[in-house]
Order: structure tokens, then sequence, then C-alpha cells
């Protein structure tokens, strides 16, 4: 991933590339997007016109295609991502209150960014970890039988 | 001479620290000047025991587990690598009660070997399907699937072998195979096991689907929440290539089959077989009216066979084996296993293959024995997020699909999560609108607008107001979706939210008499 200094213009021309890479696939906006996504951390808004020429979209459905799926955002998150599971199994060990200690301890709700940008909360519906609730998944990293003190050192060392 | 340790590569796995337990073990032997080859495994499924470490031993493997990485001093102290006791020894793995009483055909190689080598695979029967396939016309394959009994693991159990009758009979210049992967379902893990534990036998089981229907090109559609599965069956599909089978000419046989990983981002409606056509096509994952049916206009309105990763990684053995020995297992039309996965709060949470038949209680008190917190299970979901919870008396029911329909439950894609006695029932239909309406695609009103208005409308019942007023509109608009609903997102919905209400009255503020069957 890029750091928080790279100038956009390098995203300019690494979009291009990739769009390059890409295009001719069959279906190929959402291989794109997740390209995209995985370099540079989010889909700038700003990509969409030369998405869309590319693809023979409009703006408005690549538009459409970004928002309609939860992985893809549209800002560039902190420099860390943590998803908690909200669904069923993780629910049954105890993942509500997870939730609530990582809340309070960031001092942001789902979709926010702390304010030394360390990390970015997400909700994630099941990591297929439901064996082990409750989960929580750090950028590609997942977690099992996560406790609240578990949540704070995994806390700790992003902020670090 | 070298010792072989196995310790799993899987997510799970490495959620309680495997990573961490290979590196310790690698650098503890290395410092001791021992000869080992670690190789990573799939896990063998016992979850709680996780990450288990094995060694081989000229009597089978011997396992030891939950190791963590300060224990790993002293299990070469106790000089486990030559299978000599410790306080976390398990003993042979093949003798453990949990392993021994299950009948593992799909998962039969899942924990044993390496995932990605294909030497191994091919050794433990790997590939004998395949080659047993393209010694058939796709009409007779079609068949041995059909004869099998194979239902679609994923959720609708529809028959396997019609739907690839159906796109054996389409006459297309391109037809495609796609494997949902797109496993959502809270409880459900058992396609992870699979792509990350055993990812040749589902790239056998669509090639012999293609092989089948006259499919060159398959794609496998993966939820964007498995990284280590995408990492497993990219590998795979690369040796799978550069060793012929696949590519332009699968084994010599002169039939072309190609297979590519795309990955979703994280919509649940995906898991919907006609949105997930659409999400693959680059487009928003809205459902489509149906018909026409995917087989007949499917990928790129191409004739397509759209299978669950389980539904095709059955398909192997029944072209090895036969379909008679697979039909053999199961009861009623529920024919051959299910991979059922034991999630929530239990003791021993894992992965469990049976033949159809055996009950819940077996499951959560034989293998799962009893709940985690040590408190009565009071409540258990099955098939995920759109399943119905059961109440206690409803745990002798056996896992078949007509049993379950019988008490309007599903058995889905058998995962099954249970809930001590602190579960809020009122809570958890509240949290299945939400859901609905977090996953919800937007095509249909029922699904977008119900959801909705359920949440508010239980957030009414749970505060008192107009009482039973509210809980006859909860009725009334659970009615709507079953019946107005374009796909099972919307349609199913209610079933968690009835049954909850329906065996759990007291946690809706109703008399506990008044409960339903």
């Amino acid at each position: 991933m890029l750091d928080s200094n790279t100038p956009l213009v390098d995203a300019d021309a690494l979009i291009s590339r990739l769009i390059t890479e890409h295009q001719h696939r069959p279906g190929a906006l959402l291989p794109l997007l997740h390209a995209i996504q995985d370099n540079l951390g989010y889909v700038p808004e700003s990509a969409y016109p030369q998405i869309s020429k590319a693809l023979a979209l409009s703006v408005a459905e690549v538009h459409g295609v970004v928002t309609f799926y939860h992985h893809f955002r549209t800002h560039k998150p902190g420099r860390n991502v943590m998803q908690i599971c909200r669904a069923e199994s993780c629910q049954s060990m105890g993942s509500e209150a997870l939730e609530a200690h990582a809340k309070k301890c960031l001092n942001i709700d789902y979709h926010q960014t702390t304010a030394d940008n360390a990390i970015t909360l997400e909700a994630v519906y099941c990591l297929g970890n439901c064996a082990l609730s409750p989960s929580v998944m750090m950028n590609d990293e997942i977690y099992g039988r996560v406790s609240p003190s578990d949540l704070d050192a995994l806390i700790a060392e992003a902020k670090a | 001479m070298t010792t072989t340790i196995y310790i799993p590569r899987d997510s799970s796995a490495l959620s309680v620290g495997a990573e961490k337990v290979a590196v310790a073990i690698a650098a503890e032997a290395k410092s001791r000047g021992l000869d080992v080859e670690i190789i990573r495994n799939g896990s063998r499924g016992l979850y709680w025991l996780e990450t288990m470490v094995e060694v081989s031993t000229p009597k089978g493997r011997v396992a030891y587990g939950p190791v963590k990485v300060k224990d790993v001093p002293s299990l070469f102290d106790a000089d486990f690598i030559n299978a000599k006791p410790h306080a976390l020894s398990l003993g042979l793995t093949e003798e453990i009660d949990w392993i021994k009483k299950q009948q593992r055909l799909t998962f039969a190689r899942v924990g044993v070997t390496n995932p990605v080598s294909l030497d191994d695979y091919i050794a433990h029967d790997g590939y004998k399907g395949l080659k047993n396939a393209l010694k058939l016309s796709g009409a007779e394959i079609v068949k041995a699937v059909t004869d099998s009994g194979l239902r679609g693991r994923g959720g609708a159990a529809f028959p396997t072998g019609i739907k690839w009758n159906t796109v054996l009979g389409c006459a297309s210049e391109q037809k495609y195979v796609v494997c949902n992967a797109d496993e959502g379902d809270s409880g459900t893990y058992s396609d992870r096991m699979i792509m990350e534990g055993d990812p040749f036998v589902l790239i056998e089981g669509m090639t012999i689907a293609g092989v089948a229907v006259g499919a060159t090109q398959g794609y496998i559609y993966l939820r964007s929440e498995y990284p280590h599965a995408l990492v497993a069956l990219n590998q795979a599909i690369e040796v799978a290539n550069k060793a012929g089978y696949l590519g332009d000419d699968v084994l010599g046989s002169g039939k072309a089959f190609h297979l590519e990983v795309r990955r979703a981002a994280g919509a649940y409606v995906c898991g919907e077989e006609t949105s997930l056509l659409e999400s693959l096509e680059g487009k928003r994952g809205l459902v489509r009216f149906k018909p026409p049916l995917p087989a007949i206009e499917g990928l790129f309105g191409k004739p397509t066979v759209v299978n669950n990763v389980i539904s095709l990684a059955s398909v192997p053995i029944i072209l090895d084996k036969g379909a008679q020995y697979y039909a053999d297992y199961g009861m009623g039309r529920s024919r051959g296993t299910l991979p059922i996965q034991l999630a929530g709060n239990l003791k021993h949470n894992g992965l469990v293959e049976l033949a159809f038949g055996a009950t819940l209680r077996e499951l959560l008190y034989d293998f799962g024995g009893g709940s985690a917190t040590g408190k009565p299970i009071r409540a258990v979901q099955v098939g995920g997020p759109l399943g119905a919870f059961l109440p206690e008396s409803q745990f002798d029911t056996p896992l078949d699909y007509e049993e379950f329909t019988k008490i309007w439950a599903v058995l889905g894609h058998g995962g099954i999560v249970a809930f001590d006695d602190t579960v809020d029932m009122s809570k958890m239909a509240r949290y299945a609108f939400e859901f609905c309406a977090v996953e919800s695609c937007g095509k249909c009103t029922p699904c977008r607008i119900g959801s909705t208005r359920g949440v508010e409308v239980i957030d009414k019942i749970r505060s008192g107001k107009d009482h039973a007023k509210n809980i006859q509109l909860v009725r009334d608009l659970s009615d709507t979706m079953l019946n107005g609903s374009l796909c099972a997102l919307g349609g199913m919905t209610p079933y968690p939210v009835l049954s909850a209400l329906n065996h759990f009255p007291q946690d809706f503020g109703l008399p506990a008499e008044t409960q339903a069957g």
C-alpha cells in the first residue's frame, strides 16, 4: 500500500497501468477495482471517468458498482483496518461487548478512523472463523477467540 | 532421518497462532540440530485443539494440541518428534474419538495432505474421479451425479445432476462452470476449509463438471473475507495447469478447461446465484428474475452450471467410487454426507462430516460437548442467518432436508450456531431484520423496505409500545416478505424472525404458554 504522503499524480499513473492490465478481461470491473484498492487502499472517485471510458460504462455505473459492495471504499482508510465480526456465531460468544469495547477505546464508531489515523473500524459479517468466535480481522490477519484484552493488544500494536 | 511435522495453514488455526507455532518449531529444531520437515496441512477440524501439531511416525501420525509458542521448548524436551508423551499429547490422530466417529468422504484429505502438493493429492486417490470421467460421455457423467442423489450443498438442495443435465442439453458455443464460493452464512466455514485444505478436490470437481456439460471456462467466485483461500486456490490452479490437469488439453483428452478465481467484494446477496453472476459480469449484484434459469442463460448470457464449493468437491468421489457408493450414505431423499459446522457457544467446535440422519442433539452434545459457557443451550440456529432458531424440544430432529422442512426450518449449508440461556431472542429477531437491511440488493420492495420496517417494529415491541398490534405487524410483514421477495434473502429472513417469536414468545413480552409447535 502506498503511504499517505504519496502524491496522487503517481496514483493516476498507477490506475492507468491497472486499467491496461485488466480492461480486456471479461467482467473486468470488479478485478480492476480490487487491484486499485489493493494498491491505494481505496478507489478514488477521481478515477471514475478514466475507468468508465476504458470499460465503456457510464460514470454513474462505475459509481453504482463501487458503492454497492461493502468491500470498496472511496476514501483513504487509516494505516490499519480493523474489522469486527457482528454475525450470530460471534454474537453468541460476546462480540457485542467486544464492539462496544473497541468503539470506546478508539473513540470512534464503525466506518470511522481514529484521530491519529492509526485504525479504521469496520463491521464484518462472518470471517468463516465461527468455530473460534468472537473473531476480528486486522488488515489481512485473522484473530480468533478475541477477548477485550486481546483487542487492547491489537490496538496498541496498530498504534505503535 | 528427517521427521515430518504437520502444522496447519488453515485460517482458523492461524487465528489462534499456528504461524507463530510453525516458526517457533522450525527455529527450535534448528537450534537443537534436529532434521525436521514442516508441512503446512489443512485443519483436521478439531478447532478447540488448534494449533494441533502432528508428528509422522511408523505407526501413524501422533497429535499434540492445543500448542502455543510457549509449549514448544517443552515439546522438544519431551522428545515429541519421536512421539514421546507430553501434557499436550492426544495420541494417534486417527484414533481420536471425534475423528473416528465421522464419515469423511468430501473431507477425506483435509488435514491429511499438503493442500498444494499435486503428488500428495494423487497419492491419496486424487484425480481418480476425473480419469474415470474422461472415459465417459457427458451424459454418462451427468447420470452418475444424478444417481448419486447429490443435492446442492449451498442451501437450496436442488439435485445437482438435474442442473447439469439442463446445461448439457443446451446448444451453445460457450458454456461456463461457476463455483459459488461466497460462503457468507454465519456458522459456516466448510467451503473455506476445502479451499484452504484440499483445493485440488474443488478443481477436480469443477473440471469434471466442465467435461460433463461441455464448458471450457470455470470461475471460482470467492468472498473477499478469505485471503488465505485465495492464496491456496491460486497455488493449486498454477500447479494443475503446469501438470496438464487444467488447460487446453486436460490430461490429453482433447478437452479444454480453464479456471480462474474471482474475488467478491463483501456483498452477502452475491451468494444468491443470479446476483453472483451479475457480480462476475462486473455489475452491481442485483438479483435477476428467474426464468430464464442460469443453466440456460447464465454468465454472459450463456448456459452455466452454478454450484456451491461442497457440491462440486463431492463430485470426484462419486466418479471415483460410483454413484451407488455415495448414495448408500444418508436417509430418505438426503443422500451422501453433509459436512456439518459446529459454531458459536459450544465447547468443541469444528467440522463433522456425517451421513445425513444424525440428530442435532448428538452433534451439540456428543461432538460439541455442550455449551462453552457451561450454561444450558437454549437456542440453535441452523443454516445461517436465514435459518430458523430451534428450541431444545426440536433437538432430536434428524439432519435431513425433508425432516427440517417439516418443522419449518432449513439445513442450509450445514452450519449450526449454538446460544446459551443468556440469549435474548427478540434481539436476535431484530438482528435478522437488520442484517437483511444491510445486505438487501434493493431490487424488490418486500426485502428492501420490509427489513428496515422490521427493525422498527421489533424496537417498538421491545419497548412495549402497542404490543399486540406490533406483534401482528411483524407477522404480516413476514408474510409479505416470505411470499413477495425475489430471492432467499428477503424470502427467508422471516425464518429466524418468526421461529424466534414462535418458540421463545416470552422474549417478546408474551406469555410462555403461547409457544407454538
